[in-house]
């Protein structure tokens, strides 16, 4: 067993965005009773004892915790280099600016569409214009921008309008992440789900595209891996480079995790050392011991690790088969008959997009009395 | 959160891209330093020199480690071949130069203006 490279720190799932493909997990009344501020030290601190390199403060949007600089400046002074993960909203200046001086490293930006109305109609909420004045901000103060987008029929035909807008801002870099199927997203698959044709167009636009801008920025793609031969390696093996701490203290090998029927563990109960090397949330699927065939006796083994145990619990129910994207899988049909439904030539009338509600409730912890806040797009 | 940070791993260990990009090299009074999102850390768990970066750690073996020291915005890299000369015997000259070539063509490295 490894050190661990990189947390992910979800520091609370309030989120002012409603988006369709939101991958946190649907019972979200579960994550109310957040870490608090010294919670997260003690967490940080364990983390950098535990070998981790990179601190991902993540959400929900983590610009909602109003102690974020503290764990920030918690983070940098441990070392840690540090990833603020956000749509952007309540990223004014002055609140930047404290972060810059917190030692925040870099800042990773989502944004839903190239232009205003498709943005905001897929975030369910008005933030487009705020989205691009914080990237301005976010150059201006000379961090590295990272713009996430995430691709789905809706806007996957937009992709050189969106390489164009990256390189307009600024970005250093641009991820393009093809909706993964978990949580809110599951429920919008078929929905979501691009087709080949749309697929196609997209990935010689971005071929291009990263030929022409590879001296200014790094075009990152994440493939549907829907549409792949083989799984995705995914999170490079189970329990091997990452781990996930939800708002909660819950400790996870990959954020989508918390669907599985395994024992929970909690940073409020035990150590993050222990938990890593010991207990069954992490060891389950650790290594290849595990497998099943046929990914027991496959050469690649080693190389997709059976791909993701999350998409093998949602599509079979059994968290320990072997990922029904791969066309090997007994399973595989699961996968293709989606395929074969997000590929029928006149899709009028497809299946609708569902948006997420809006999750931003009175919050517990950090409020003494008791009094709820709302916060832009909330309800 | 968006599903762009599901399933993918957020770092990678080992030095990728041994492509240079044309027209990116490295003269020998050139005076590399890191670019500014770039750190240079110890790892005590590991007890290795790495070099962080968005979305990236990369371990670094004791030459590499060596080299991006020197990296300082002072030395030339006519300096820092010579210096790595003579501490390893076993690294050419060539391959530190490639390395910095690589390092150049991913914009972990920069020369000072003049």
């Amino acid at each position: 067993m490894d050190s661990p490279f990189g947390l992910l720190a979800e520091l609370t799932y309030r989120c002012p965005l409603a988006c369709p493909y939101c991958s946190n997990p649907l019972n979200m009344a579960g994550y109310q009773d957040e870490l608090s501020t010294g919670e997260w030290r003690r967490v940080l601190a364990e983390a950098g004892d535990l070998g981790i390199l990179q601190c991902h403060l993540s959400g929900g949007e983590p610009l909602l915790r109003r102690d974020l600089m503290e764990i920030v400046a918690d983070a940098h002074g441990l070392g840690l280099y540090t990833n603020l993960i956000t749509s952007a909203l309540g990223l004014s200046r002055p609140r930047a600016e404290q972060l810059r001086a917190a030692g925040l490293d870099h800042v990773q930006i989502s944004i839903q569409a190239d232009e205003r109305t498709v943005s905001d109609r897929i975030a369910g909420t008005p933030s487009f214009e705020r989205k691009i004045e914080a990237m301005g901000v976010v150059k201006e103060l000379g961090w590295p921008l990272t713009v996430n987008v995430v691709l789905h029929r809706y806007n996957i035909d937009r992709v050189a309008e969106v390489l164009a807008l990256a390189e307009e801002v600024g970005a250093d870099r641009l991820e393009l992440a093809n909706t993964q199927y978990y949580g809110w997203a599951w429920r919008n698959r078929d929905a979501l789900l691009p087709s080949r044709a749309q697929l196609e167009a997209a990935e010689a636009v971005v071929r291009a595209a990263r030929e022409r801008l590879r001296d200014r920025m790094d075009v990152i793609y994440i493939i549907p891996d829907y549409y792949s031969r083989y799984p995705k390696p995914c999170m490079g093996g189970w329990a091997s480079r990452q781990l996930t701490v939800t708002p909660n203290g819950d400790v996870l090998p990959c954020p989508a995790a918390q669907s599985l029927p395994l024992p929970r563990a909690s940073v409020r109960e035990d150590s993050l050392e222990r938990i890593w090397a010991e207990s069954p949330v992490m060891t389950a699927f650790r290594g290849t011991d595990w497998m099943p065939e046929p990914c027991r006796s496959c050469p690649r083994r080693e190389v997709d690790f059976g791909g993701c145990r999350c998409q093998a619990f949602l599509l079979t129910g059994d968290a320990a088969r072997t990922d029904p994207v791969c066309h090997l899988s007994p399973d595989h049909d699961l996968v293709a008959r989606a395929v074969e439904a997000a590929n029928v030539d006149s899709r009028a009338g497809g299946p609708p997009l569902i948006p997420r509600p809006h999750q931003v409730r009175p919050h517990r912890v950090r409020r003494p009395g008791g009094a709820g806040r709302s916060v832009p797009g909330g309800e | 959160m968006d599903p762009t940070h599901t399933g993918t791993p957020r770092t990678a260990m080992s030095r990728t891209g041994n492509r240079t990009r044309p027209g990116v090299g490295v003269s020998s009074s050139d005076r590399p330093r890191l670019a500014r999102h770039v750190r240079l850390t110890f790892c005590r768990t590991r007890q290795r020199q790495v070099l962080q970066l968005p979305e990236t750690v990369v371990v670094l073996n004791g030459s590499g480690a060596d080299i991006l020291q020197l990296c300082d915005g002072r030395h030339t890299v006519a300096e820092i071949v010579s210096e790595l000369g003579a501490r390893y015997q076993t690294v050419p000259d060539e391959e530190v130069r490639q390395f910095l070539t690589r390092l150049v063509a991913r914009r972990w490295v920069e020369f000072d203006d003049g």
